[in-house]
């Protein structure tokens, strides 16, 4: 009864905070309430006792969404908090695309029928998922990470203005010429 | 609570952010708006588990679209960055080299 | 009655961390005094004096302010150091008793990322904004090596349940077979407070930073979150790596009070020791320092817990 109630909160505070960050025209508050909306899904799927899962969205969540913040507000290059304005296009096509989406899969969930079980917690889900990604479903793990090595090397390539050559000159020597320097005076 | 609600709110979740992937400008706003769809996945999969069949590999599963959440949203910020250093703004109007 | 233990733990939570936080202050206040030669006792009650001038202050408006953003920001930090301390058992009692109260903490702590932020944007200053980015920047550095060294109590426990961690350490503590994931942890929690060498968001170079355009009670909330999140650090400190509520002659919950007011003043006495590091610098000291060594921590723990040597 209890998470029955706590989900249709959380189903709705998601469905709200998620159309509220196309709505608002301020960009801070636009990637809070994706924050909200992640945040919201992860207690829906508390509410499904799912622990590790719920709370590993809250976190991963809540921690993008405030570097997101940043990216955003240093590439807008203005304040639509001081200036509203509009950053669309084929809002109308958009619009139609999105609901003929949703009444395709939303008929889609009310007409298959559904073998549904009746729902019981399982008894240490965390540790039966770090059995299966550290054995039966090892591969994962091991695709995951090196994708993941891939990626923190690819989006620094693509990031990165300054090669090596531009911090230690076209011989490779001498003290680095950084704008500002690192901790460890490297 | 039955399934097919919670899979309801997931596919308005899902609309909702595929009108905000196509209809943003912003480079960081699409993004916001495959966020929001990756959002709806990961509800209607934590959906299945618990009222179809709780079994681990769906949670692995859930693993998998977080890691993945993770790589869109790096690669993306490294692309915003590129595109902004070379024009001077991160809108994907800007960058339609690959349409012509 | 003993059902009940939970729900009384829960209400004194927000009692007793900001009392902590307030007798650190009081020790800050009186240091300080101390070391400029004018009276002790005096200095001491500053924290006092500056809470009732505060409760008296009428709020400044500030123009163009983010109010939402900026008053979640004031009223959250606070509220994650109580929400942080609900999974610290005291003895055999926890306020929350969740099987994955490590990765909760961890997730307390991730939030704070946002809430710092928030502070910043919301007051529509430069100042305090600057003083949001350096937060993040700093954020970056430490959060990694802070995952890591909550990772190694947890799998030397074999558990992500904070009592089940606690209770692993009857042998040894955690302190003295992992050093470097405690020193670490205690590094990153004077950091998620802005304590201390990690204090430039709320810098005096910054008129500031984030507590800049604050005034009256929000002022009063954030300062105090300050405080209780540094209380807070110190009480997750004792199940993680200084043996939960183990002690001669007193109980439990004693030496889990006891233990963690020494380590909220180690914290208070080292941040006051160290100088402020620009957090711009902080990053390549996290990533190339802290990581490879957490890493190192961790590896030497799953090797230990894994070949199964007593001990841990």
């Amino acid at each position: 009864m209890i998470a029955s109630v706590l989900f249709w909160i959380s189903a709705l505070v998601a469905v709200v905070a998620g159309a509220l960050v196309f709505k608002v025209d301020s960009m801070a508050r636009a990637t809070y309430a994706l924050a909200l909306s992640f945040i919201a899904v992860g207690v829906a799927v508390l509410t499904m006792r799912q622990d590790f899962v719920g709370i590993i969205v809250i976190l991963m969540m809540v921690m993008e969404m405030a570097i997101m913040a940043v990216f955003m507000i240093s590439y807008m290059g203005m304040n639509p908090a001081l200036m509203p304005m509009d950053m669309t296009h084929a809002k109308r096509p958009a619009a139609a695309i999105a609901t003929i989406v949703f009444v395709g899969l939303g008929a889609a969930v009310l007409l298959i029928p559904w073998p549904v079980i009746d729902p019981q917690p399982v008894e240490g889900l965390t540790e039966q998922l770090g059995e299966a990604m550290m054995g039966s479903k090892m591969l994962v793990m091991l695709t995951v990470s090196p994708v993941l090595f891939a990626t923190i090397v690819a989006s620094v390539v693509l990031a990165s203005p300054r090669g090596r050559y531009d911090r230690y000159g076209d011989r490779l020597r001498g003290p680095a010429h950084d704008p500002e320097p690192g901790g460890l005076g490297r | 609570m039955t399934l097919q609600l919670v899979l309801l709110v997931a596919v308005a979740l899902f609309s909702i952010g595929l009108y905000g992937a196509i209809s943003q400008q912003v480079v960081v706003m699409v993004m916001m708006g495959i966020e929001l769809m990756v959002n709806a996945v990961i509800l209607a999969a934590a959906a299945l588990w618990w009222f179809l069949t709780p079994v681990v590999d769906i949670q692995v599963l859930l693993m998998v679209v977080i890691a993945a959440m993770t790589v869109e949203m790096a690669v993306g910020f490294g692309v915003a960055t590129l595109i902004h250093r070379a024009r001077r703004s991160d809108m994907t109007d800007d960058a339609t080299e690959l349409q012509q | 009655m003993a059902e009940y233990l939970p729900l009384i733990v829960a209400a004194l939570i927000p009692l007793a961390v900001p009392v902590l936080a307030l007798a650190a202050a009081g020790l800050d206040a009186a240091l300080t005094a101390r070391a400029r030669g004018t009276s002790v006792a005096v200095g001491a009650a500053r924290p006092l004096r500056e809470i009732t001038r505060l409760l008296r202050q009428q709020r400044r408006t500030v123009l163009g302010a983010d109010r939402l953003l900026w008053r979640i920001g004031g009223v959250g930090l606070i509220v994650a150091s109580f929400l942080a301390v609900i999974v610290v058992p005291f003895g055999d009692t926890v306020a929350a008793d969740l099987p994955i109260g490590v990765v909760w903490f961890n997730t307390i702590d991730v939030a704070l990322w946002a809430l710092w932020w928030m502070l910043g944007w919301g007051a529509n200053g430069a100042y305090a904004l600057i003083g949001g980015y350096r937060f993040l920047a700093q954020a970056l550095a430490y959060e990694l090596p802070l995952m890591f060294a909550l990772t190694a109590p947890a799998v030397a426990a074999g558990s992500l349940n904070v009592g089940e961690v606690a209770d692993a350490q009857s042998g040894l503590w955690f302190v003295v077979s992992m050093p470097i994931a405690a020193l670490v942890y205690l590094v990153s929690v004077a950091a998620f407070s802005a304590w201390g060498p990690f204090s430039p968001a709320a810098g005096r170079d910054l008129a500031g930073g984030v507590l800049g355009e604050l005034s009256g009670i929000d002022r009063l909330l954030v300062k105090a979150g300050r405080w209780c999140l540094l209380v807070a650090g110190s009480a997750f400190a004792v199940p993680m790596f200084f043996g939960g509520g183990a002690g001669p002659l007193l109980p439990e919950p004693v030496w889990v009070v006891i233990k963690t007011v020494l380590v909220l003043l180690v914290l208070v006495f080292a941040g006051r020791a160290i100088p402020a590091v620009p957090p711009q610098r902080l990053a390549e000291i996290g990533w190339v320092v802290l990581v490879p060594l957490t890493l190192l921590q961790l590896l030497i723990t799953s090797i230990v817990s894994a070949t199964g040597t007593g001990g841990m």
